[in-house]
């Protein structure tokens, strides 16, 4: 596969049809991928990967990218592909300037999994349909690739892009995950359960901003947060109001926007499940406005900017038992 | 009356159009209702931003109530549909957390209902103050 | 030298924890270690580092310095300063270790910041040697020995004691107190001898900073090689809030509604405010962010310190950042090694 997509970025590249190539460079070690901007052959030649390794969305990299002259090429995942139809239909991208090339996925590992595994140390990987081969400085070890999938892609969505200029490898399908099974079980703790449980997952934040400035579906010119002029900046989670004022809003904001792409919880340096909120929205919409998936329709109108004289009243949620 | 009895602040957004003058009918007609309320007039219901809502537990609400146009008679036509929307959301949200879902609620109130304003106030007020103090959206440095 | 059996290092961290607050690396939930107050039934963890270093405990994300009050026309002042109980830290690595000289370079010298003084003089560290170093290490390129780590006393993990030398004055009196058990050092040296080795076998263990300095600001300010490097950064300040040596912050004001609270709290040079003024800001892009960051830790912080590098390599901006971009491959790509 990786070769197949570096032909193609090398092709479009030679031909003049792109300026620039977007994709994953190879780290110092055989995990830490950077998302990078790649121009010419022998870049790619040096750097290109595409392996377990390269869960970054590269969706939002393309609000910069395709604002500047020329054509690019962005290779997409399946679950990439709905925060570029997201990014679309806000008109964050210009549609024109973007060659999207769908690569298929079938589930990105959690380099942080297997440290929890296999300990500190990790020199050499090798993945082999099922198990992953790790070597540390100290052992050797063979872990199930089950095991060791990211969170987001063990309730993998959907397989299948919804956008693309061309495709290489599989079309997949729409997956009848179970991704709100969490949800459901938060849902079902008694209040006290679910105050103390998100007490202990917020107040580790640190307020990097690291889950804001990686969701395609921020894409604020200027946060809220950020600007002193709001009155609701704040560097520091110095409060407990604090830590759940932030990522209330920030869940609010992207409400019916959020295509569950799951990066907030990937980079979150504290491993907060961030995506629990964002998936009880997702859960509030379907069962609530009827089911509805940010950025499979670029043109349909999102859930919060529409409405039906039929909707629930807000009691359906105050009165509830 | 007893000194320590504990009642509760009560943040009101009322939309200019409906409830604000249902507010204003309940004044005029001598309704009771408790002086703890306090009323922020907004232009629609649909103006109120999920960070008013925080904002007024921060700085000490025990309760936050949003009053608007009845569904279909917005002056804007449709902001509080929107509004209806987003407070459901929002307030699931806050449950979700385990913050108390009685600490916030909707009402729809016209301009005739100086009544229906003055009870529904009655209630929520009754109802928080069961409640008690506003302790899971409380922020220590706004405290007095 | 002294040791500690593992039954009755339970019994010695209650009696540590009669006289001072007692933070040790503990496991939490989330499978991740922290620093967190001793309490019985707390268990050191095994694990290399935590996720915030140890410079949390001197110099806090926030901290209340004043608060003011509007009274008709006068304003009443309050000093927030809290009185800090003596605190003593167990398990602090050589690289976080030696990250407290660094700060004590910035906050010690005058004006003297008298917050992180008050609580370098309260507390106590107590350090442990490293045995299984991570990829990710490379404080030997900053001429550390996690081996033999600095601080107030050092230790090391035995089979089944832990072995305790005291470093300073400090450590020494507060040793003193915990009468332990004389010992001698050849399990320590055997450890170390092996440690040692692993060391020699560490990816990184070759990194050098010939190329950087205090010296080497033109060229490098100037080099081309930024705009690459960052230009996929997001912006976010994962590896300064996890970084034991950024030392930057911000004085805010809260607004409590009846008065007004001022704080400082860490500020990040990848903030798009970051140093914002009157006029603006002088660093408009996050090519100019990103770049402040790396030219504080490997040029102008040794050209303020008589050459000392401002990075300590804890290694955890390697494993924290949201895009795999960290001061190694900076380093590396500026040296034209990539």
């Amino acid at each position: 596969m990786q070769e197949v997509m570096k032909n193609k970025a090398k092709e479009l590249l030679a031909s003049g049809e792109v300026r620039a190539v977007i994709g994953w460079k190879k780290g110092e070690f055989c995990y830490d991928i950077t998302p990078a901007v790649f121009t010419n052959a022998e870049e790619i030649d040096n750097g290109f990967i595409y392996d377990d390794f390269c869960g970054a969305n590269l969706s939002k990299y393309l609000i910069k990218e395709a604002h500047k002259d020329g054509k690019v090429l962005v290779f997409l995942k399946p679950c990439d592909t709905y925060s570029f139809n997201q990014l679309l239909s806000e008109h964050r991208i210009n549609r024109e300037k973007v060659y999207v090339v769908g690569v298929s996925c079938d589930g990105k590992v959690d380099i942080e999994k297997i440290k929890r595994t296999v300990g500190d140390g990790i020199i050499a990987l090798s993945s082999d349909g099922d198990k992953i081969s790790v070597e540390t400085l100290y052992d050797k070890y063979e872990i199930n690739r089950a095991d060791a999938l990211a969170e987001r892609c063990v309730n993998c969505k959907s397989k299948k892009h919804v956008a693309y200029d061309e495709l290489l490898g599989d079309e997949g399908e729409v997956l009848d995950s179970k991704r709100f099974d969490e949800v459901e079980m938060i849902e079902n703790m008694t209040a006290d359960e679910r105050f103390e449980f998100w007490r202990n997952e917020l107040s580790r934040c640190i307020r990097c901003n690291a889950c804001r400035n990686v969701c395609p579906a921020c894409s604020c010119e200027k946060c809220i947060f950020d600007n002193d002029n709001s009155g609701y900046v704040n560097k520091a989670p110095v409060t407990s109001f604090e830590e759940n004022m932030f990522h209330i809003i920030r869940a609010f904001h992207v409400a019916g926007r959020c295509t569950d792409c799951g990066e907030c919880s990937r980079v979150c340096p504290q491993g907060i499940p961030l995506h629990l909120l964002n998936r009880k929205f997702i859960k509030d919409i379907n069962t609530l406005y009827g089911d509805y998936q940010a950025g499979e329709d670029p043109e349909a109108r999102g859930p919060l900017t529409s409405y039906t004289e039929k909707d629930p009243e807000p009691s359906v949620v105050t009165d509830k038992e | 009356m007893q000194v320590n009895e504990f009642k509760p602040k009560i943040v009101a957004f009322c939309c200019n159009w409906c409830s604000y003058a249902g507010a204003d009918l309940a004044g005029t007609n001598r309704l009771n209702y408790p002086a703890d309320v306090k009323i922020i007039r907004v232009p629609c219901s649909c103006r109120v931003n999920p960070l008013f809502v925080l904002r007024a537990f921060q700085r000490g609400a025990d309760g936050v109530i949003i009053c608007g146009c009845h569904p279909g008679d917005c002056h804007y036509t449709t902001g509080n549909y929107y509004a209806r929307r987003r407070m459901t959301l929002l307030f699931s949200m806050l449950d979700y957390l385990g913050i108390e879902k009685e600490r916030t609620r909707v009402e729809w109130v016209s301009a005739a209902e100086g009544a229906k304003f003055a009870a529904t106030m009655n209630d929520f007020v009754a109802t928080v103050t069961k409640l008690g103090e506003n302790k899971r959206l409380e922020d220590l440095r706004c405290k007095k | 030298m002294v040791k500690i059996s593992f039954e009755k290092l339970n019994s010695l961290f209650e009696k540590i924890s009669e006289k001072y607050d007692l933070f040790v690396p503990t496991k939490k939930n989330d499978g991740q270690s922290y620093f967190e107050k001793w309490e019985q039934g707390k268990t050191v963890s095994d694990d290399l580092n935590t996720v915030r270093s140890a410079k949390d405990f001197f110099f806090p994300q926030h901290e209340d310095i004043v608060s003011f009050k509007l009274d008709g026309k006068n304003i009443e002042i309050t000093d927030e300063r809290r009185e800090v109980r003596p605190f003593v830290m167990f398990g602090v690595r050589a690289c976080d270790v030696r990250s407290f000289s660094i700060l004590d370079k910035v906050f010690l010298s005058e004006p003297v910041d008298t917050f992180y003084k008050a609580k370098r003089e309260k507390g106590i560290v107590i350090s442990l040697a490293c045995q299984k170093p991570s990829e990710t290490c490379f404080c030997t390129t900053f001429g550390i020995d996690p081996t033999e780590p600095e601080g107030d006393i050092r230790a090391w993990k035995g089979n089944d004691c832990y072995y305790l030398e005291g470093v300073t004055e400090k450590g020494n009196a507060l040793l003193s107190e915990l009468s332990l058990e004389e010992c001698d050092r050849t399990e320590v040296d055997a450890q170390i001898e092996n440690t040692k080795k692993i060391l020699d076998r560490l990816p990184l263990g070759k990194l050098d900073t010939d190329s950087f300095g205090g010296d080497k600001l033109k060229e490098l300010f100037d080099s081309e090689k930024w705009a690459s490097l960052s230009e996929s950064c997001l912006g976010c300040g994962t590896c300064t809030f996890v970084c034991p040596t950024c030392q930057c912050y911000d004085i805010k004001d809260f607004e409590t509604g009846h008065g007004v609270k001022r704080y400082r709290c860490w500020d990040s040079c990848m903030y798009s405010d970051f140093t914002k003024m009157a006029h603006g800001n002088p660093r408009l892009t996050q090519l100019e962010r990103f770049r402040q960051r790396f030219m504080h830790k490997l040029v102008y912080f040794p050209a303020n310190n008589s050459g000392e590098f401002g990075c300590v390599g804890c290694g955890r901006c390697l494993n924290k950042c949201p895009i795999s971009m960290n001061i190694v491959k900076v380093m590396k790509t500026l040296k034209g090694e990539n």
